[in-house]
């Protein structure tokens, strides 16, 4: 067994916020002596309140690994203990503990090559980003495909950056909306489907790398209907969402 | 001294905090975690194998693990994601049973699973009436999300130690790292000394 240095905690300061939706907020961190990260992977955040009282929680990384900076996205969940907190208390200049990056599975780089087909319900679509983000920094063509599902184009994380960088060569983002009809051509309607995946593609003949990331029940769903479609369940990777 | 999370209060468990884990927070829901897609073996070919460093194999198919005695227990369960659940409530065989009808040598054990999961316990945290297959929760059917038709149970570590979708577990000689362990998760996984990830 290797010898592997601790995931020691992090002093991160809060550099800035962005309202995504009226519900889910990126913190924009900096971390000294961070050592980077893979797409896909996420931190643990640790709070302390003024008694010493302790919460801790796990957050995707939003930003490429080729950011200066880490960002989180974080939805907030109006019963939830973490997350309204950061989302909706926390300002430029506070700080955080963190420690990461952790999780290995569910990361993608460039080097690995694709196609590529990514699935979000949500904010899962958030380690997803970190993917598309790291594909554009790397000005890579590679093949890739992204369906995300949301409620309504306002519930809509990182839409106008998605907007600006695609459709252009070898990719190709689309939307369905689960509860509004589509504003944007090429859209969709309703939940996910065997018929949006065998048009949005690539098709399990060409063996894509699949990230499914969302809800448990858009998880089970779109892998499902992966696995029903013929893709090979050992290219599919999947995280789910809970609420925090 | 860590920083004060200015404004935060939290929310402190309504529950003796000394069944609650160093960082983890109580849930009532049972969330869901996995790596892949949920597999789906039809139970008639379904089986439940020792093998490895045995001198022989044993294997169960469905029909004659469920008719084994079976035990119902009450158990804590805490996951590597921070969340707990207190008193959850299991059917199923004790590993006790199982290992009974093999010889080994052996020290760890490798679980492994539909889908290609794996990860490895001592064999010492397996026996004595710590370690299940189980295969109903509450008294239901364990769901496929939750692992169903029968996952390993092994409250007392972290619960990605408890493998969903289990199909045997191969005893070994040397310690073998796991799915989850070889991705830089702690080899034990004790929650109570905070054993999440490699180095800690």
């Amino acid at each position: 067994m290797s010898a592997t240095a601790p995931l020691t905690w992090r002093l991160a300061r809060v550099r800035e916020t962005v309202d995504e939706t009226p519900t889910a907020r990126t913190l924009v961190l900096d971390v000294p002596g961070w050592r980077g990260h893979r797409a896909g992977q996420h931190v643990d955040v640790r709070l302390t309140a003024e008694d010493g009282y302790q919460a801790q929680r796990s957050f995707s990384i939003a930003s490429a690994p080729e950011s200066d900076a880490v960002a989180l996205t974080v939805e907030r969940i109006d019963d939830g203990e973490v997350s309204p907190y950061l989302a909706g208390d926390v300002r430029a200049g506070d700080e955080l503990e963190l420690r990461g990056p952790i999780g290995g599975p569910f990361t993608w780089s460039v080097d690995d090559g694709g196609p590529l087909l990514l699935l979000a319900g949500g904010s899962g679509l958030v380690p997803l980003m970190a993917m598309l983000r790291h594909r554009a920094a790397h000005a890579s063509t590679i093949e890739t495909r992204a369906l995300i599902s949301v409620r309504r184009p306002a519930d809509a994380i990182y839409r106008a950056e998605l907007l600006a960088i695609g459709p252009r060569e070898g990719l190709d983002i689309r939307w369905t909306y689960t509860r509004s009809p589509a504003p944007e051509p090429g859209g969709w309607s309703g939940r996910v489907s065997a018929a949006m995946l065998a048009e949005l593609g690539p098709p399990p003949a060409v063996a894509p790398r699949v990230f499914v990331c969302g809800p448990t029940g858009f998880v089970e769903h779109a892998a499902t209907l992966l696995v029903d479609a013929g893709h090979d369940p050992l290219r599919i990777r999947t995280e789910r969402f809970g609420p925090t | 001294m860590p920083p004060i999370s200015r404004g935060f209060r939290g929310r402190r468990p309504d529950v003796d905090p000394s069944r609650l884990p160093p960082g983890q927070y109580l849930t009532r829901d049972f969330p869901v975690l996995s790596y892949g897609p949920t597999p789906h073996t039809p139970l008639d070919q379904w089986s439940f194998t020792i093998d490895g460093a045995v001198d022989a194999a044993a294997s169960w198919d469905w029909e004659q693990l469920t008719a084994l005695p079976a035990e119902n227990f009450t158990v804590d369960i805490h996951c590597v994601t921070k969340w707990s659940k207190l008193d959850t409530t299991w059917t199923g065989v004790s590993l006790d049973t199982l290992l009974e009808s093999v010889d080994s040598e052996a020290e760890y054990a490798t679980a492994w699973s539909d889908g290609g999961y794996t990860t490895n316990v001592p064999l010492a945290d397996l026996t004595d009436g710590q370690a299940w297959v189980v295969y109903a929760f509450d008294g239901e059917p364990l769901e496929p999300e939750h692992g169903g038709p029968a996952r390993l149970l092994v409250p007392h570590l972290y619960f990605w130690k408890s493998a969903k979708w289990v199909r045997g577990l191969s005893l070994t000689l040397d310690d073998e790292p796991g799915f989850w362990e070889v991705n830089g998760y702690h080899d034990y996984g004790d929650p109570w000394r905070e054993q999440r990830y490699q180095g800690d």
